[in-house]
């Protein structure tokens, strides 16, 4: 039977874990491990799921492993976040170009220095072009919902390619929600059963993986994966329609908000779009017209698809937890931007970095936002077009 | 080198190799600068060079060195370098091609 429970984000990670039942965890089990798999290795102990768990020395080794199982045609998940993920670096171009589809669950957060524990969106934006499939989550829900869907996803033949599934750091890992969740039968079918095609296991069809290829060969080794990357927007639509099937709960490539007649938007990833979303209500009871765009699925990133849902606005506040360094913009605003670019009657567009190391985004600073985008619409003017909110200059 | 040059459509997927052993094709003996002599007079068949060759490039017959697969050395020397007979069995020379 479906069930409503209340859970952290960290428990609706590891509880579609257990649902999704994976042949093996490879983990760094303390932190800045979450939470999530430290229950998961007690459904291990308790012989809730049939996983193979090892806990391991290094996120180094956690990646390493998870590539070596789901080499041999393991159904494999990890999870991770900040340091951790950086230290699984290394690792990460390998899972994607050796076409592993491991599922790992990341809370996003702040890289030191200086030290800080809290959300940033540092670690999975650093790591976006390392080739593999992102899917942020607002709240301990989407969370569950990514996961699974996750799981179907990444291992489709058609993909077969690595799948990131993040959500904010103690924001929503340590929040406790509402969550709805599916039954396990429900859940075990829908995964299915994992089938990897030359799997290191099949010792009728032996295969050399992770051989080396030179100047003749990496090109098409490396088209081959953009191109299954870029091709996979609608099987991630198709599995969505399915998920949405079973649960009645329907996810697109982003959320689109009152967007449809609004003339100001933002755009703002993870837990503060539900913020913003309350702020949108706010003052679309005041007739201005705004609305939001949550980005979901942001590698591959659905540039047309957002064009065409931004293109009507007249002016646009791309807001990101985490500065490009030096590129005088964030990641999200430059993707954005290049989507936008080349449009007769293009957005006026602003940029923010908020909340790093978890500093709270008010209802006020959003609606500050909203207000300067008016500004903006009205004068015709940008004057600054990056810039930090809620900083002490 | 594999006889035919595939496209990224024709290539599995993450830069698996169907076939296994197919490093055969790929002759590295073209690396070499130094090749290997050896000397079947000095040689006391300990196959010290034969259990260090990286390559396995000591062709051994009945518990005999018989020669050097020159397709695969690379002239790397190692043979030479750990044979324990004075004066050398296995000695480096220029490889003029």
């Amino acid at each position: 039977m479906p069930r409503i429970a209340a859970l952290t984000g960290n428990n609706a990670a590891s509880e579609a874990m257990r649902q999704i039942n994976p042949d093996v965890v490879a983990a760094y089990p303390i932190t800045p491990q979450t939470e999530a798999v430290e229950e998961f290795a007690e459904f291990v102990a308790n012989g809730l799921v049939k996983t193979q768990y090892v806990p391991v020395e290094s996120e180094h080794s956690s990646m390493s492993a998870c590539i070596g199982a789901s080499a041999a045609g393991s159904r494999t998940m990890t999870a991770t976040s900040s340091a951790g993920f950086a230290l699984m670096w290394e690792m990460l171009p390998i899972a994607a170009g050796l076409r592993t589809p491991v599922i790992m669950y990341v809370a996003n957060r702040a890289f030191s220095a200086p030290l800080n524990i809290h959300c940033s969106h540092d670690d999975t934006m650093g790591g976006r072009d390392t080739g593999w499939i992102q899917i942020y989550s607002e709240n301990a829900q989407e969370m569950y919902d990514n996961l699974i869907q996750a799981v179907r996803i990444g291992e489709d033949p058609s993909i077969r390619l690595p799948v990131m599934v993040s959500m904010d750091g103690f924001i929503t890992t340590h929040s406790v929600e509402r969550v709805d969740l599916l039954d396990d039968e429900t859940v075990r079918k829908f995964v299915g059963e994992f089938k990897m095609a030359n799997s290191l296991l099949d010792v009728d069809n032996p295969v050399t993986i992770g051989a080396c290829a030179l100047q003749d060969y990496y090109t098409e080794h490396k088209r081959q994966h953009s191109e299954a990357l870029l091709n996979s927007t609608a099987k991630i639509l198709e599995v969505a329609e399915e998920y949405a099937r079973i649960s009645g709960r329907k996810y697109g490539l982003f959320e689109s908000y009152k967007l449809e007649d609004a003339e100001y938007g933002l755009v703002i990833i993870n837990s503060a779009a539900g913020v913003a979303k309350m702020v949108v209500n706010e003052l679309r009871a005041k007739d201005l017209k705004v609305g939001l765009l949550k980005p979901r699925i942001y590698r591959p990133f659905p540039g047309t698809q957002i064009k065409d849902a931004l293109k009507h606005l007249k002016a646009i506040a791309v807001m990101d937890r985490v500065d490009a360094f030096g590129s005088g913009s964030t990641p999200t605003f430059t993707e954005i931007r290049s989507a936008m670019y080349g449009l007769p009657n293009q957005p006026l567009m602003i940029n923010y970095v908020y909340g790093l190391g978890g500093r709270d985004i008010r209802l006020e600073d959003i609606s500050k936002v909203f207000h300067k985008l008016v500004d903006v619409a009205k004068t015709g003017k940008v004057d600054k077009v990056f810039d930090y909110l809620t900083v002490r200059e | 080198m594999a006889k035919k040059i595939m496209n990224r459509r024709e290539m599995p997927l993450g830069s698996v190799i169907k076939d296994p052993g197919c490093s055969v094709q790929y002759e590295t003996g073209g690396w070499r600068n130094l090749k290997p002599v050896h000397d079947a007079e000095k040689c006391t068949n300990c196959l010290m060079c034969w259990i260090y060759c990286p390559d396995s490039c000591i062709r051994v017959k009945d518990g005999k060195v018989v020669g050097i697969d020159l397709k695969y050395c690379k002239g790397c020397g190692i043979c030479s370098e750990e044979c324990p007979v004075k004066g050398k069995a296995i000695t480096m020379i220029e490889d003029k091609k």
